[in-house]
């Protein structure tokens, strides 16, 4: 899957090219201007081509200068490769213009013009592959790669000047503050509106027209066909609550799982997907990153980990996954940990908005306010004590492209078949899981020994133990469990924020392990349990007791915006001082 | 006169003459064709703290303050009432 931003791929996916006569297995490396190993990604780029036996070396023709770094390195190595000239259509559009033959017969190995998006070229390409070299010419240095390369775009690349077109215009205006900060503001306005109205409306329409309607029906009937109690229908279908269905409160698999699944989480993920489907490939996000740049340095990051944290409102494990384009260890660890602790996945998000946003929106604001809260102050935490400083950002900053549909609808229909295939098992086991543990009494008996703790700190009843249990499987079934035990509205805001912030669910857990590594891993989950417990601990002593809920969602907004400015950034702190030492 | 990037005005374009800093800042800025000779053009930048963008050739690059204060640049001087020259 790509975006029009760098750093979508960071590792390599493999695929099965089939021709007349052979068959070849299809690497795609991650994105790189050069094989130095200055990051992960150039190492996995690295070995992929030590192991190939054919290299296509795509090199974009809107920026030949620059991708022919790639195509200089990938020469001097013992691989034949042949060189796809792709986006030849927007060359052209910007006025440039390429004499293939002579690049061809310059580099010494097939240059084939590809427009990857619409499949031009493609076959030519494959056709092609037969007639890669390996030309294992000798290393130059890199001032000498610069001259080599000056030297040849120079005899074989042409620029006609053009009008600058209104899209370019929107590009600049998105980067210049007076109007990049509105646009930024508009952008993510309208897409929160898009994916909470869209969202909503198609939930409803799933409740009323499919689950109370015909699955209803259908439950109702194999209800009925296994006499309305028994394991087996405890495990499908769950409790009957006055003799009827309740999607919510049942907890069967059929019923609660299928419903939590299908009716409430994939509408608005499937929104969400497309909002940021069309985010990514119209290549906004980068720029959205240098308006948030400097904000984000307060909190030990740079503009470039917004991305990371809007991914991780889908799921937190594309997320975490993202962060290996964060340059330095220091920065992957706090966005790794901001992350996890206070991004929500969609999944947590509908469960959320539905149940706590039944009893009003200031409670489902005091939610909202409380992890942006534990997002700022752990920012700013961690970047004060954890040594050294995150070092400022150099990023690309890509044109703006009108996305096509085609792609939009591909990538819209892969995520939405990796939640069906991923989740899925996670979501119908947490909920098999959660009947075992009920029917053999495990629960209950937890939740008498925690009940001190859970109930004093965060005053919650005993049971609400389950909730944390699931919850380190799968956030949506865990809040879904505050249905049953009829919790108020503040209990339900404590136990939302406790379960998004205390531990990742299983999924984004493993990532972040392999990711992070066991220590840091280890040091993340302490400090989010900390936090969550402590969160928690603070909202059970003032929300509605001493401080009413829209007062306390402003309040803690106030300060969320506050605090980083009166304290300043600790990283551009220790990186200008670093500076002036060195000057 | 040389002034770093950061010093640079929106509009202006200008030689890159030093960068100023360890190996991995001239790798990473390498990687991205950014290198002393260059001629580029200032884009905007983010008020005062903030990333400054630049085109290079045919693409843009975003740097954040603390490297963009560090890369020197060749500009014109700008003169205002010098008619003919």
């Amino acid at each position: 899957m790509i975006s029009n931003y760098a750093g979508t791929t960071v590792e390599f996916t493999k695929g099965l090219l089939t021709t007349e006569n052979e068959s070849f297995e299809v690497l795609d490396a991650p994105g790189t201007y050069s094989l130095e190993p200055t990051s992960k990604v150039e190492e996995v780029a690295s070995t992929l081509v030590d192991q190939a036996d054919i290299v296509i070396n795509v090199v974009d023709a809107t920026n030949l200068e620059r991708n022919l770094f790639l195509t200089t390195e990938l020469l001097e190595r013992d691989v034949p490769m042949i060189v796809a000239l792709n986006m030849i259509d927007e060359a052209g559009h910007k006025g440039v213009k390429i004499d293939i033959e002579k690049l061809e017969e310059l580099l010494g190995v097939p240059v084939v013009p590809t427009v990857a998006v619409s499949g031009e070229g493609l076959k030519e390409l494959v056709d092609s592959l037969p007639r890669s070299v390996n030309r294992r010419q000798d290393a130059l240095d890199v001032p000498g790669r610069w001259a080599y390369i000056g030297d040849l775009v120079g005899k074989v690349q042409e620029v006609v000047h053009r009008h600058h077109s209104w899209l370019e215009s929107l590009q600049d205006a998105s980067l210049r503050p007076a109007t990049g900060l509105p646009i930024a503001a508009a952008v993510l306005f309208i897409s929160f509106q898009l994916v909470i109205g869209v969202g909503e409306f198609i939930h409803e329409l799933m409740e009323d027209y499919v689950f109370e309607g015909f699955y209803e029906t259908l439950i109702l009937y194999l209800s009925e066909a296994l006499d309305g109690r028994g394991f087996l229908h405890d495990i499908l279908i769950g409790q009957l609550v006055d003799g009827a269905i309740d999607f919510e409160e049942s907890l069967g698999v059929l019923t609660t799982g299928v419903f939590v699944e299908l009716g409430v989480v994939l509408p608005f993920l499937a929104v969400f997907y497309m909002v940021l489907g069309f985010l990514e490939d119209s290549g906004y996000l980068p720029r959205l990153a240098v308006m948030v740049d400097r904000s984000m340095h307060r909190l030990g990051l740079h503009g470039y980990s917004i991305i990371p944290m809007v991914l991780g409102f889908g799921c937190n494990v594309p997320a975490a996954l993202a962060a290996r384009n964060l340059e330095s260890r220091r920065e992957r660890f706090i966005a790794c940990t901001l992350m996890s602790v206070a991004i929500p996945c969609m999944a947590q998000l509908a469960l959320i908005v539905g149940l706590v946003g039944r009893h009003g929106l200031d409670y489902l604001a005091v939610v909202f306010a409380s992890l942006f809260f534990i997002w700022v102050v752990l920012g700013l935490i961690i970047d004060r004590v954890m040594p050294g400083y995150t070092p400022s950002m150099v990023i690309e900053i890509p044109p703006y492209r009108i996305p096509s549909f085609k792609a939009q609808a591909k990538k819209l229909a892969m995520r939405i078949k990796g939640f069906l295939v991923h989740a899925t098992p996670y979501i119908l086991g947490g909920i098999l899981v959660v009947n075992i543990l009920y029917t053999l009494g495990i629960i209950q008996f937890l939740g008498v020994l925690f009940a001190p703790a859970v109930q004093g700190l965060l005053g919650l009843p005993g049971d609400a133990v389950s909730t944390l249990l699931i919850g380190f499987l799968r956030k949506d079934v865990a809040v879904a469990m505050m249905v049953p035990l009829g919790l108020s509205a503040r209990q339900l805001v404590i136990g939302a924020v406790v379960l998004a912030a205390y531990f990742p669910c299983a999924a984004t857990f493993t990532v972040l392990v392999k990711e992070m590594g066991v220590v840091d891993m280890a040091k993340s989950a302490v400090i989010m349990i900390v936090t969550a417990f402590s969160a928690g601990f603070i909202l059970n002593l003032l929300l509605d007791t001493v401080i009413p809920a829209a007062y306390l969602a402003a309040g803690l907004i106030a300060l969320s915006l506050i605090l980083p400015m009166v304290l300043g950034s600790t990283s551009d702190r220790r990186e200008l001082s670093d500076l002036d030492e060195t000057a | 006169m040389e002034i770093s990037l950061v010093d640079m005005k929106p509009g202006q374009t200008g030689i890159v003459k030093q960068i100023q800093g360890g190996t991995n800042l001239n790798v990473k800025l390498n990687q991205l064709g950014l290198r002393e000779g260059k001629q580029i053009k200032k884009i905007s930048s983010v008020f005062n703290r903030g990333p400054v963008t630049i085109n290079v050739d045919n693409y843009q690059v975003a740097i954040g303050y603390g490297k963009a204060v560090r890369i020197m640049v060749e500009v014109e001087e700008l003169e205002k009432n010098s008619p003919g020259r």
